[in-house]
């Protein structure tokens, strides 16, 4: 199934009833379908031969269902929503982000699968049909009984700790994208001259050079000179 | 098949040892053949290089595997475990082992930290009783650093501490802030701390390599060869010199011996085709890494040679050591909120502390030293992961969703100090590698099996770690983070190999009873076979034993040239 009629298939998913076995479930509107930005396929990063195979066969596996990916995608979209300047987990491509990184690390696999299934089993109880069927303020008040590790209630565990590596998932899936360095403000990752902390922000920590320390620093205005020393191994450039 | 003419010399591996050797050799005139287990590689080809990539260049996000531990983007390839070369660990022993396999081996990926041994580094029999001193001192070794600092450059300070020798250092860069607040607790706290010692251009050395435009990738090589990398720094210009084959791709199997007993050449398999090569050679110079150039040796036996050879007095994979380590890290609630700016750096620490304690009493050998780490670094596979914990230690709840999330990540983002202790270990004749007689790799040479276990010397100096640690993190600020790891679990002490200093293994001395080598690398039992690599450590520092790699290799390599002079190989 090419990307396109893989979401055509989600749409119809999202918009279907129940799936049989809850067929008493009530089937609420999902608030239409879900999309997200997809992510590329191939990647060109100075690989080793043995490493472009292993991931052209993490790209050919399928790992997660329809309904466990839009689940995943409902999930992110709540813990990053897209309503934002800098866009949200969705617009981060977040559950392809997902489906991959499970697949290479294997251990994550059954965590989310398991967390999914435990996830719809309680929504299910909750509000008669499962996590991707049920309204918008049905899934947050879910969510606000999952989301905070502290919570008491013991049935919630297996829910607490699966949201919580959902959050992990979608923060470190957006933050490693254009949009999460935007959100961020990172500014590194160019060549540059660093020169020291900027004056103010020393300012406002309170911080000094110490004056003893600066002197044997480099001094960037003669780096492109060749260096040399004296015989007492004192620098001369 | 084989060459026709025998080289001068058949350098065995191309990381630190083996690139100065085959660099030297080369520049003084002899035919090298340089034999390296994995490819060409150099990062200034776009095809290989990983520096300034984004994290979204990869679709793991820079995350570790199997075939790159240490990251998607990190340089070296290899790693703790390689398909079709096993190795095996005796009952009740543990290692580590990390094998590279390309040119330039682990100075791909290694922290350019260059530190000199001191004085007291070559004598320590005589200030503690264990282990046994180095046949040679600092005297003799401090040409051939002073050598190395000028052409391969390390920045850092002239102190004049006793045991952290001067050099001919280049200007250091200024400390970061999470660098200032280091140096804050650690003035409170009254443990010296000085510019750190990395071999990376803060100014031109040359004309040919560039100088460091602080992008703090160093472990992804570096394209502009403003870092030491064996392959940038000395292999390109050995091989520009003419007189240099290089068989990359390459196993070496055994040092092939003459009914005299000495070295005829090198026994190798061509990786990609599976064919069989011979090469001979006037010398041949082991630089495989300690484990692995004790594994060829102990491999190649004859009639000459009946345990190996080099191992008539049993030292072979004997007296393995490593360094010891301990980290913990810290949360410094007057870095939240901070201003964001560039603050990449240099790869590596701005700052350190040397080894302060040596006249102190305390239960345990020899000393560490301390790197320190945190800043604002760029997002990868990881970051984010319990993104508002520390609201925690703010009376604050900690866990939630939605766009209040954005305003955690940024208000922790580079909030973290880190520091790891690195240390010397007391070296045993018990902790060994040998010939596993069970295990073959997939080119039919046998595997190595490990025998290793700490003492309590170690054992009570990650201890010492910890309190100091916890002292000088609560001193800048910190609040610490996770437990203090107790007794049942060695107070966090690494496992052993896992800091990937491992050394001794063909041990240097003047009595061929107990040692390998003699003071130049030359192996007691033959005298054309030389060791170019860590193996002839008599005891690793707690200083990063690369530059003590380089100085050894170039001044073995002098000594084959003269003795080459003399007639007498």
């Amino acid at each position: 199934m090419n990307k396109t009629s893989r979401r055509e298939a989600l749409k119809s998913l999202l918009l279907a009833p129940l799936a049989a076995g809850v067929a008493s479930a009530t089937g609420c509107a999902t608030g239409g379908a879900v999309n997200w930005n997809e992510l590329p396929r191939e990647y060109s990063y100075g690989r080793t031969e043995a490493e472009r195979q292993r991931d052209r066969e993490l790209f050919a596996e399928t790992y997660f269902s329809e309904h466990e990916l839009v689940t995943i995608a409902v999930l992110c979209d709540i813990i990053l929503p897209s309503e934002h300047p800098n866009g949200g987990a969705l617009d981060a491509g977040l559950p392809d982000f997902v489906e991959f990184i499970v697949k290479d690390r294997e251990s994550l696999k059954l965590p989310v699968r398991g967390g999914i299934a435990w996830l719809d089993s309680y929504a299910i109880g909750e509000f008669g049909a499962d996590f991707a069927n049920i309204g918008e303020a049905q899934r947050l008040a879910i969510c606000d009984r999952i989301a905070w590790p502290d919570a008491e209630d013991p049935a919630l565990r297996p829910g607490i700790r699966f949201f919580s590596l959902m959050r992990d998932l979608t923060l470190t899936g957006y933050y490693t994208t254009e949009h999460g360095f935007r959100d961020l403000g990172y500014q590194g990752n160019v060549a540059n001259v660093w020169d020291g902390v900027p004056e103010q922000t020393l300012q406002r920590h309170g911080m000094r050079y110490e004056p003893e320390w600066l002197e044997k620093c480099v001094d960037q205005s003669r780096r492109d000179i060749i260096a040399s020393w004296d015989d007492d191994m004192n620098p001369t450039s | 098949m084989s060459t026709a003419d025998p080289y001068d010399a058949i350098v065995v591996g191309s990381g630190a040892g083996g690139g100065m050797a085959t660099w030297a050799l080369a520049r003084a005139g002899l035919r090298v053949a340089l034999v390296e287990a994995g490819p060409w590689y150099d990062p200034a080809d776009e095809a290989q290089r990983t520096q300034f990539r984004y994290p979204w260049e990869s679709p793991r996000r820079g995350a570790g595997t199997r075939l790159r531990p240490f990251g998607d983007f990190n340089a070296c390839i290899g790693g703790w475990e390689l398909d079709g070369e096993p190795f095996t660990t005796a009952d009740d022993t543990d290692f580590m082992w990390w094998r590279a396999r390309m040119l330039g081996g682990r100075t791909n990926h290694w922290g350019r930290i260059s530190l000199r041994f001191g004085p007291l580094d070559f004598k320590r029999r005589d200030i503690d009783g264990l282990g046994d001193n180095w046949p040679i001192g600092y005297g003799d070794l401090k040409p051939w650093y002073d050598k190395v600092d000028k052409l391969v450059g390390v920045f850092g300070t002239n102190e004049g501490l006793p045991n952290d020798p001067d050099g001919f250092f280049l200007p250091p860069p200024k400390p970061r802030l999470h660098e200032l607040y280091y140096i804050r607790g650690a003035r409170r706290a009254g443990i010296p701390v000085y510019p750190s010692r990395l071999s990376i251009l803060t100014k031109r050395i040359n004309s040919e390599r560039g100088v460091c435009v602080y992008c703090r990738q160093c472990s992804r090589a570096c394209g502009l060869h403003a870092d030491f990398s064996s392959s940038t720094v000395l292999i390109y210009p050995a091989v520009a010199t003419g007189r240099v084959d290089v068989y990359s791709n390459t196993m070496v199997r055994k040092v092939d011996t003459g009914a005299d007993g000495r070295a005829t050449g090198v026994s190798c398999i061509d990786r990609e085709n599976r064919r069989e090569l011979r090469l001979n050679g006037r010398t041949v110079v082991l630089a495989a890494s300690a484990c692995s150039s004790a594994r060829i040796l102990l491999n190649s036996i004859s009639a000459q040679h009946t345990s190996g050879l080099g191992n008539s007095g049993g030292h072979v994979g004997r007296y393995l050591h490593d360094s010891t380590g301990a980290s913990r890290a810290a949360f410094l609630p007057e870095l939240m909120d901070r201003d964001v700016y560039n603050e990449d750096g240099v790869g590596g620490m701005h700052v350190y502390t040397p080894w302060w304690l040596e006249d102190a009493q305390l239960d345990f050998a020899r000393g560490y030293h301390l790197e320190i780490g945190g800043g604002m670094n760029m997002p990868s596979y990881g970051f984010g992961f319990a993104a508002n914990q520390y609201k925690r230690f703010l009376g604050e709840r900690v866990g939630g969703y939605g766009n209040g999330l954005r305003d955690d990540v940024r208000r922790f983002y580079g909030s973290r100090l880190s520091i790891a202790c690195r240390g010397e270990s007391v070296p045993q004749y018990g902790n060994y590698c040998e010939l596993d007689p069970n295990v073959v790799d997939e080119w039919g040479i046998p595997a190595l099996r490990f025998h290793y276990r700490w003492t309590e010397q170690e054992i009570n100096q990650a201890r010492h770690m910890q309190d100091t640690m916890e002292e000088l993190l609560e001193a800048a600020g910190g609040v610490l983070l996770g437990g203090k790891p107790g007794p049942e679990r060695q107070y966090g002490l690494t496992r052993p190999g896992e800091i990937i200093h491992e050394v001794g293994t063909t041990r240097m001395g003047d009595d061929p009873a107990t040692s390998v080598t003699n003071r130049f690398g030359q192996l007691h039992d033959a005298d054309n076979v030389f060791v170019a690599d860590a193996g002839t450590f008599v005891s690793q520092a707690d200083k990063n034993p690369t530059w003590t790699i380089l100085a050894l290799a170039w001044r073995t390599s002098e000594h084959i040239v003269e003795q080459m002079r003399q007639r007498n190989l």
